[in-house]
C-alpha cells in the first residue's frame, strides 16, 4: 500500500464524523482502517478482485450536492453544502473514497438491508454448527449474531445439496453451507493461476464445481478453505479433528523455503492440528502453500530423533555432549552447518568455528520454485548464514565442498547440524575415516553413521529468527513444548562451547542478539525483542555480488543481470 | 443474680422425668424421618444433577456429534473428547460426526450439569445416581462404552437428524 502523505489526504464522513483517508482506497479498507467500524461483508477480499455479489456491505452514500448547470455547491440555510444521498443504499466493496463523500453504516436502512441479507442467507444454510469446522471462526455466525434477526421465519423444507463433495485431494466441499460468494473461483484463478472452479446451474440449484475431468489440485489449494466465510471448504486433513476455540495461535514462518512465509500455528496440548497463513504484506499477502502446512508432520514423525545416542548405545542428552566435547577436545574437526539454522544458531556455531579454528561448510538445498511463494531455495535462512558470516559463498554453489575438504584428510571430526550428507553426494567411504557428531531432528543414512547423536528439536519447539530472501528478518515463536530430554540447537552448541572451554557461551536469545548487533553491521539496533511480528527489512546489498538461484516470486523480484546467468 | 428457690415437686425432678419420658413414647410411634442408607435409598427428585451419561436416540444412534461443548465447558475439565466421522457406509452417514472417544473423569466432574445445559443435540443428561465408587483412579475415568450403558436409549421426540436424512433421499421438491 502506499506510503499516506499528508497533503494528498481527503475528508470522508462516516455515521457523520469526518475522517482523513488517502483517495481512492477501497471504502471497506479506509472505513476499518480509519474509522474503526466494520463493514461486514462475505465476498469481499483484500487481495482478491471485487465480485460484489453477497450485498452484505451495503451501506447509505451522498455526495456534496452541485448544481448541474451552474457546477455551484448547493448551501442549505446554514450555508453549509448540501448533501446529496443516493435514494438506495450502494455496496461499499466496489466504492472507493472520493473527496466529501459520505457514508452511514448504521442507519436503519442499513440495519434493515442486513437484516434482510442474513435471512436469505440463512434460509437454505443448514443448522450444522455443532458438527461444522467453521463454527467460532464463522463469518455467517457471526453477522447472524450481530445483524441477524434472532429466529427464522422459514416454515418451508430447505435445499438438499450433497454434503461431501471431493473437489481435490486436500480440498472437501458441503454445498449445502456454500453461501455462493465466489471468493473461491476469484483465488483459483487469480492467484493459484489455476482455474478450475466454477458455479453451475442457477437460482437454488447453484453449486460450486470443479471443471468437469480436473480437480482443485494445486498445490495453493487449501487457500481456498482459508478464505471460505462459512464451512462450505474444509480441511480434509483437518476436517473434524479438533474445535478451532481449543487451538492455540502461535506465530511462526514456515521453512519450506527462502520465501519465509508467515504462518500461524494453531496446536492443543502439544500436538499440532493446522497451519494457516498470517498476513504480510511485504512476503506473502494472505497465502501459503499447502506443502507449508504439511510441515508440522515433521514433530511426530517416524524418523524423529528421540534419543541421545553414543556408539548406537541410548545414553542422556547430556552424556551424548559429553562424549561429544571428548572427541573434539583436541582434535583437528570441521562443521556442515545447516541454512535451515536460525540466526542465533549460526551465530552460536560461528563462535564455535572461530575459536576453534574450524571450518564451516554447507551442503546447500535446492528445489522447484514456482514463482509464488515457494523459491528454488528450499532452505529459509541462506541470508542468514551470510550476514552472520558462516559463508561467503552460497550453499547451494559450494556442494562439493565437504567432499573436498575431507580427501585433505586434516580433519578428524566433523560436527553435522541436521543434514544428510551421504543423500548430498559425499562418498561414504570417506565419511567413515572421520568421527561424525550429529546434532539434528531426523534420522537419516548420516546420524545413523555417527558415533555421536544429539536429538535436537524442531522449529516449532524453538523460537528464533530467519532471513528470507529480501533479507527480511523475521521472527518465529516456540508452538509446542520439545520431548523430554530434547534440547534445542542453540544449548547444544552453548554445551558444546562451555564444554571446549569458550566463556561466553549462553543460550539466550537476548545475549546472542547482543553480540550479534555489535558484530554484523545489518543487525545494528536490533534484538530479538524488538523484531516486529512483520519482520525488520535490512540492507542485503553487500552481498549484491552473489548470484542467487531464486527467481521471481509474490514480492521478490530476481536481479535481471544475475537471474540469466542462474 | 439472686434465684428462686426449688419448690418441692422441683426438687424431687420427677415432673421432669415424666414429662421428658412422654416426648421419647410420643415419637416411638411417630413416622421415622431417619432412613438406614445404604441399604435403604432416598427418592430422587426429578432432575436432580448426578452422575452424567450419554444418550441413544430411539434409533440406537449416538446423539453426541462431538462438538466438544460440554469439553469446553465444563468447569474442571473432566471431559475429553476425540472426534471422529462417520464411515460413509453407515446407517447415520448423514450426520457426519460422532465422537471417536469420550471419557469423563468422575473424580473430577462436580455434577454442575452445565454440559447438559449446553448440550446443542440433547446428548449428555446427568442420571439419579450419585454414589460412584471405584477401586482405583483408573476405574472412574468412564469410557464412551460405559457411559451408553449408564445412559441408555432416551425416548425423546427430536428427529431432526432423521428428518434430513429423509429430505436427502427423497430429495428437495425443485430438484
Amino acid at each position: 500500500m502506499s506510503e499516506d502523505k499528508k497533503d494528498q489526504l481527503i475528508t470522508i464522513n462516516v455515521d457523520g464524523k469526518d475522517y482523513e483517508v488517502p483517495p481512492g482506497m477501497n471504502l471497506i479498507q479506509a472505513v476499518e482502517k480509519y474509522a474503526q467500524k466494520e463493514i461486514p461483508h462475505y465476498c469481499y477480499h483484500e487481495k482478491l478482485s471485487v465480485a460484489g455479489n453477497c450485498r452484505m456491505c451495503l451501506v447509505e452514500m451522498g455526495t456534496p450536492m452541485r448544481d448541474r448547470a451552474t457546477g455551484e455547491p448547493i448551501l442549505d440555510d446554514n450555508g453549509v453544502q448540501k448533501i446529496g444521498w443516493m435514494p438506495k443504499p450502494a455496496i461499499a466493496c466496489n466504492s472507493n473514497t472520493s473527496p466529501g463523500l459520505h457514508i452511514k453504516t448504521d442507519s436503519p436502512l442499513v440495519k434493515d438491508c442486513r437484516n434482510g441479507i442474513m435471512e436469505f442467507l440463512l434460509v437454505n444454510h443448514p443448522l450444522d454448527c455443532p458438527i461444522c469446522d467453521q463454527a467460532g471462526e464463522c463469518r455467517l455466525q457471526e453477522f447472524a449474531t450481530e445483524y441477524g434477526r434472532g429466529y427464522s421465519r422459514f416454515i418451508e423444507d430447505k435445499n438438499v445439496k450433497p454434503k461431501r463433495t471431493r473437489l481435490g485431494p486436500r480440498v472437501t466441499l458441503d454445498d449445502e453451507r456454500c453461501i455462493l460468494c465466489s471468493r473461491c473461483i476469484r483465488f483459483s484463478q487469480e492467484i493459484a493461476k489455476d482455474d478450475v472452479l466454477g458455479f453451475v446451474d442457477r437460482g437454488s440449484y447453484s453449486t460450486l464445481s470443479c471443471y468437469p475431468g480436473k480437480e482443485l489440485a494445486n498445490n495453493y489449494s487449501l487457500n481456498t478453505v482459508d478464505i471460505c466465510p462459512v464451512g462450505a471448504l474444509t480441511d480434509t486433513d483437518f476436517r473434524f479433528k479438533m474445535r478451532v476455540w481449543f487451538l492455540k495461535q502461535a506465530k511462526s514462518i514456515c521453512t519450506e523455503s527462502s520465501v519465509g512465509v508467515n504462518t500461524v500455528v494453531w496446536a492443543r496440548e502439544g500436538k499440532i492440528y493446522r497451519i494457516t497463513p498470517r498476513q504480510n504484506d511485504g512476503v506473502n499477502d494472505t497465502w501459503m502453500s499447502d506443502s507449508g502446512r504439511r510441515l508440522y508432520n515433521l514433530v511426530e514423525s517416524e524418523m524423529r530423533l528421540l534419543a541421545a545416542k553414543f556408539k548406537k548405545d541410548v545414553v542422556t542428552t547430556e552424556k551424548a555432549i559429553e562424549k561429544a566435547v571428548d572427541i573434539l577436545k583436541g582434535a583437528k574437526f570441521g562443521i556442515v552447518g545447516n541454512t535451515q539454522s536460525s540466526v542465533e544458531e549460526m551465530a552460536g556455531i560461528q563462535s564455535l568455528a572461530k575459536s576453534h579454528g574450524a571450518p564451516v561448510m554447507f551442503v546447500g538445498h535446492i528445489q522447484e520454485g514456482d514463482d509464488l511463494l515457494i523459491s528454488k531455495d528450499a532452505t529459509p535462512n541462506t541470508r542468514g548464514a551470510l550476514l552472520t558470516g558462516l559463508t561467503k559463498a552460497l550453499p547451494y554453489r559450494q556442494r562439493d565442498v565437504v567432499g573436498r575438504n575431507l580427501k585433505k584428510g586434516e580433519m578428524k571430526t566433523l560436527v553435522v547440524f541436521n543434514e544428510d550428507l551421504i543423500e548430498a553426494g559425499v562418498d561414504k567411504s570417506l565419511l567413515e575415516q572421520v568421527d561424525i557428531i550429529y546434532v539434528g531432528s531426523q534420522q537419516n543414512a548420516t546420524s545413523e553413521m555417527a558415533k555421536v547423536v544429539i536429538p535436537s528439536q524442531v522449529v516449532f519447539e524453538k523460537a528464533g529468527s530467519f532471513v528470507n530472501q529480501n533479507f527480511r528478518l523475521q521472527k518465529f515463536e516456540a508452538c509446542i513444548p520439545a520431548p523430554q530430554g530434547v534440547k534445542s540447537d542453540a544449548a547444544i552448541i552453548t554445551s558444546l562451547r562451555a564444554g571446549l572451554g569458550d566463556e561466553d557461551a549462553s543460550s539466550s536469545l537476548a545475549k546472542i542478539w547482543e553480540s550479534l548487533s555489535s558484530d554484523v553491521k545489518e543487525f545494528e539496533d536490533l534484538s530479538y525483542s524488538r523484531i516486529p511480528d512483520e519482520g525488520v527489512q535490512l540492507d542485503g546489498s553487500r552481498f549484491d555480488q552473489l548470484n542467487y538461484i531464486e527467481t521471481g516470486s509474490l514480492h521478490y523480484e530476481a536481479q535481471p543481470e544475475l537471474a540469466e546467468t542462474a | 443474680m439472686e434465684r428462686k428457690p426449688l419448690t418441692l415437686a422441683e426438687k424431687t425432678y420427677m415432673p421432669q422425668i415424666v414429662s421428658g419420658l412422654g416426648i421419647t413414647f410420643k415419637n416411638m410411634f411417630r413416622k421415622k424421618v431417619t432412613m438406614e442408607y445404604p441399604e435403604v435409598k432416598p427418592p430422587i427428585p426429578e432432575g436432580y444433577r448426578g452422575q452424567p451419561a450419554l444418550v441413544k436416540d430411539p434409533d440406537g444412534r449416538e446423539k453426541c456429534v462431538s462438538c466438544q461443548l460440554c469439553e469446553f465447558v465444563c468447569p474442571p475439565k473432566a471431559i475429553s473428547i476425540i472426534p471422529g466421522s462417520i464411515p460413509e457406509d453407515s446407517e447415520h452417514a448423514n450426520v457426519e460426526k460422532a465422537p471417536e472417544e469420550f471419557d469423563i473423569d468422575m473424580l473430577r466432574c462436580i455434577y454442575c450439569g452445565l454440559c447438559e445445559e449446553v448440550c446443542p443435540e440433547e446428548a449428555i443428561f446427568l442420571q439419579d445416581n450419585y454414589s460412584i465408587n471405584g477401586l482405583s483412579r483408573e476405574e472412574l475415568v468412564f469410557n464412551k462404552e460405559k457411559l451408553y450403558d449408564i445412559g441408555g436409549v432416551r425416548e425423546d421426540e427430536h428427529f431432526k437428524w432423521k428428518k434430513k436424512k429423509e429430505a436427502e433421499v427423497s430429495g428437495n421438491p425443485h430438484h
